[in-house]
């Protein structure tokens, strides 16, 4: 101890005149934040914006060609005149899917990535912008085609739904665990070709994903002959339903 | 590949709190990161030079800790570390178990290099 000023060092500081000076030493900072601290407070922004104008928000991703867009047609056939639905498209490049949505009757709003593999809660707020919040029921994020980098990424959606095709093979939730990980419904796509495909098993798919721990509920879909579709609209409404009890369909009927 | 997005946040934090704290130099970077979180530590590495070029963090010591992924079974109460596609009790081999750790993405702390003080070369 210094004799001096009591500091438990004795190098590390001089005395000059009355004051202590202390010397140069690196100083220690903990943090103690998400890596992704800013996005996930973008992500809460987003969140009470959606909560604010009661929308269901659902973070729709797969890898590419899982049949995300094909569902999501179908979907705004089936709600057409029920509920109102608008689309937020993440691409890489093209407007494809915002057409193909715009064509089945919803508002589409399309974010084109670049090279992003994901979106983020910054390119889901500046798309909102172009989105009158308060006119919609359900608002759809079709996330980048991928199994990987989106799940790191909030967006403030109340949902995330993953969907896997049969065409990809059962074993996809074992090989991307944390997307799988992330869903709040596992929905098997394109089941109208399971025949064709031969060695597609829902069952041990299922397995996969329970492995993950994950109790979420699993849907097989056929946009193309509506196999499961009347399953998943009912998720859609009752999840739409315990987001905000209080402003049911009627303003829509 | 996203790990370059997440070494420009981890950037960004900690440029403010540098600069907050008067340092022009960030000496270490300390993260936690569970094996459920999805980032890669080895892309981590390769990336983070390639975003802290020529910021106060451009020679800074990137040190990640690694966190297992720990379970607890909800039935018979087992814990264990298990791998990321297998996440189930390691006694009973339910499904219904807790997962307690092993998806952190923590910036933990810093080690700010020292503001020079100028008193010092005035004695």
């Amino acid at each position: 101890m210094c004799d001096a000023c009591g500091c438990p060092n004795l190098t590390g500081h001089v005395h000059v005149g009355g004051a202590i000076l202390h010397a140069e030493t690196s100083k220690q900072i903990d943090v103690m934040r998400a890596l992704l601290h800013d996005n996930d407070r973008q992500a809460a922004h987003n969140r009470v914006h959606f909560d604010a104008a009661g929308v269901l928000v659902v973070n729709l991703m797969s890898s590419p060609g899982a049949g995300k867009t094909s569902l999501l047609e179908a979907t705004i056939r089936a709600l057409r005149g029920r509920l109102t639905i608008a689309v937020i498209e993440g691409d890489l490049e093209t407007e494809n899917d915002a057409r193909r949505i715009r064509d089945a009757g919803a508002k589409a709003v399309q974010i084109t990535t670049g090279s992003a593999c994901h979106l983020d809660a910054a390119m889901v707020h500046a798309a909102l912008h172009a989105l009158a919040l308060r006119d919609l029921d359900i608002l759809f994020i079709e996330n980048v085609g991928n199994l990987v980098c989106p799940a790191g990424f909030d967006l403030g959606q109340h949902k995330n739904v993953v969907l896997l095709s049969v065409t990809e093979g059962d074993d996809k939730p074992e090989k991307y665990p944390v997307m799988f990980r992330a869903a709040n419904l596992l929905g098997i796509t394109k089941t109208d070709l399971t025949e064709a495909v031969g060695d597609f098993q829902t069952l041990r798919a299922l397995r996969h994903f329970r492995q993950l721990a994950n109790p979420a509920p699993m849907l097989e879909l056929s946009a193309r002959n509506g196999d499961g579709m009347a399953a998943w609209i009912g998720w859609l409404i009752a999840e739409r339903g315990r987001l905000r009890p209080a402003r049911t369909m009627h303003a829509h009927d | 590949m996203h790990e370059l997005a997440v070494c420009q946040s981890i950037l960004a934090q900690a440029a403010a709190i540098a600069a907050a704290n008067n340092a022009d130099r960030v000496e270490r970077i300390t993260l936690r990161i569970g094996r459920l979180a999805g980032i890669e530590p080895g892309l981590l590495r390769t990336a983070f030079p390639l975003v802290a070029y020529g910021t106060c963090c451009e020679a800074a010591i990137l040190c990640i800790e690694t966190a297992a992924i720990d379970v607890e079974c909800r039935l018979c109460g087992t814990t264990r570390d298990v791998a990321p596609n297998r996440l189930l009790c390691g006694s009973c081999g339910t499904w219904r178990v807790t997962v307690r750790g092993g998806d952190e993405m923590r910036l933990e702390s810093l080690e700010l290099a020292p503001v020079p003080a100028k008193e010092f070369s005035d004695v």
